[in-house]
């Protein structure tokens, strides 16, 4: 018996020393803190959208969200086959008891409320908030001023931090409607009962190029304005011993610039996008 | 051995019944207070209550959230206050369509048939959705799109479905001997049922349709999909950003201040309707 738990250790450890290359020898940080010893299970939204997952298909890496996933559990210690992924809502996220997943990975803005209840990463993110419109909403006059903003019937999605942000920093004279997810508020701007709705950029120009005819990006605020910063970051069951770890692997990604390569590589369309002051 | 026993003049079968009376009181409240106190004191014993009370039973958020709440109940009560009466005119419209006894109107049958069997049938969810977005996304100008405008439709429609059904069962429920005694009055058929079939008909039916009441008060909730935000809207909101589940109880809390006198209101009508046939 004692044996064989020796071997089996000799036979763990061998793989980890291949798998992780000698460069990232850090597999001991994350060693029996994981949900299933020697995976790493990590959820995503069902179904997770581009260009944060390409093709609803984490496995294959690809996508801004997938690819840091691999990246993280890759200086964590982990082979691209020791990472499960699992589905959550954000409802079974926040629940209270048990999670069933190492870290949740849905564009999840870091806030105080919320770390009270769940514990968040360092941020893999900055995001900068985007205006979505038509183009019949924009020959109808309106421009990426707030004052001109402030006119327009506004819509969101009611799960996303864009609620408090449309309230606190636009304060559209009407109050704004809000729905379930992104093909509802895409379906209420068809029916034109809605002129704007405020989005995370990257999802804002993927629904604007792909999911509405006519769809437009009137404007954004800028990821790094002072008032509530949007900050995506990696969600774990409250007290969770694999943080530390998880930090370790963000802070590393974010100083030798991988997480500024991987941005580069899936979010780059970004750019050129006007501010608004 | 007096048969007139001690207490003011009790017979012994009285006091016999009053022993029986305080002992199966006795009883009840004991049992009652065992299960409450099995649920007080064992549900926070279990491991997981800390985190359960704190993701449900938060009374700082409580607090936070319910000023609000309770404000964005006040549009549930409008557009309640709103379908309410139209879903009775409706209902009833499809109720006396379904009864038309001349063979030239039988297409009206048919609709009312199909109506019915098409809008109990269909989750009322997909009925919100297909006319709240689909009759919009024709291309109607503002305000004629709006949300409130057709998820209310959509409400009524489904709900009429089901009050008219109820109708019916009131209408049926005359016997038909009436109609025929009607009839050999000389009144009309029209006239046979406004003033024979339908005042009894709809008093009958008053307590069946209290229930309905109480159900369309819940599913006003459901016009939150396509955009109003009203209480349960809200609470969605406050759940995400709070990452906690409390705003929804505050949110029941508020409806059960509406709905439990309701029931019981229903309750009472129905009791006294059952005392005045029997």
């Amino acid at each position: 018996m004692v044996r064989s738990r020796i071997l089996g250790a000799t036979g763990i450890a061998l793989v980890l020393a291949f798998s992780a290359g000698g460069a990232y020898a850090a597999g001991d940080c994350a060693a029996g803190k994981t949900i299933t010893d020697g995976v790493l299970t990590i959820a995503t939204g069902n179904p997770a959208y581009f260009p944060w997952v390409i093709d609803d298909a984490p496995e294959t890496g690809k996508g801004f969200e997938a690819a840091v996933a691999y990246e993280v559990a890759m200086r964590m210690g982990f082979d691209a086959d020791q990472v499960a992924w699992t589905r959550t809502s954000f409802d079974q996220a926040i629940q209270p008891g048990a999670k069933d997943f190492d870290f949740n990975m849905q564009q999840y803005s870091i806030t105080a409320d919320r770390e009270k209840v769940v514990d968040f990463s360092v941020p893999y993110y900055h995001a900068p908030m985007a205006v979505l419109t038509t183009q019949s909403v924009v020959d109808g006059g309106a421009a990426p001023t707030l004052s001109s903003l402030a006119g327009l019937v506004w819509g969101a999605d009611s799960n996303t931090t864009a609620v408090p942000m449309l309230n606190e920093l636009i304060a559209p004279a009407k109050s704004p409607l809000l729905y379930n997810d992104n093909t509802d508020v895409v379906e209420a701007m068809k029916a034109n009962q809605i002129d704007a709705a405020l989005f995370d950029l990257p999802t804002a120009l993927y629904l604007g190029a792909v999911v509405l005819d006519g769809g437009v990006i009137l404007g954004q605020f800028p990821a790094d304005r002072s008032e509530n910063p949007d900050r995506f970051g990696l969600l774990m069951e409250k007290g969770n011993p694999l943080k530390a770890c998880v930090d370790d692997a963000l802070n590393a990604m974010t100083e030798d610039g991988t997480l500024a390569g991987i941005e580069a590589t899936w979010l780059s369309q970004n750019t050129g996008v006007p501010v608004i002051e | 051995m007096a048969n007139s026993g001690v207490g003011g003049g009790l017979t012994r079968r009285q006091l016999f019944e009053r022993r029986a009376r305080r002992r199966a009181l006795i009883i009840a409240s004991t049992s009652s207070l065992a299960v409450v106190l099995a649920i007080v004191l064992l549900v926070p014993l279990a491991p997981g209550w800390e985190a359960v009370k704190n993701s449900f039973f938060n009374g700082e958020v409580f607090l936070r959230t319910f000023p609000t709440l309770l404000r964005a109940f006040l549009l549930d009560m409008l557009i309640f206050a709103w379908c309410a009466p139209l879903i009775a005119i409706w209902a009833l419209v499809i109720a006396i369509c379904r009864d038309v006894q001349s063979p030239a109107l039988y297409p009206l049958r048919i609709f009312a048939t199909i109506y019915t069997d098409v809008f109990r049938g269909v989750p009322v969810i997909l009925v919100v959705y297909l006319i709240g977005f689909g009759v919009p996304g024709l291309g109607l100008p503002r305000p004629w799109n709006s949300p409130y405008i057709w998820g209310s439709l959509a409400l009524i429609l489904t709900y009429s479905a089901y009050v008219a059904e109820i109708y019916r069962s009131g209408i049926e429920s005359i016997h038909a001997s009436q109609r025929a005694a009607a009839h050999s009055l000389g009144l009309s058929g029209a006239d046979v049922m406004r003033f024979v079939i339908l005042p009894q008909a709809v008093r009958r039916v008053v307590p069946a349709n209290m229930n309905m009441l109480i159900a369309l008060q819940k599913d006003v909730a459901l016009l939150s999909f396509i955009g109003p935000v009203e209480i349960f809207r809200q609470a969605g909101v406050y759940k995400s950003l709070l990452a906690n589940f409390t705003p929804y109880v505050v949110a029941a809390v508020i409806f059960l201040a509406i709905t439990v006198p309701a029931t019981r209101f229903a309750d009472a009508l129905l009791a006294r309707q059952n005392r005045a046939r029997s």
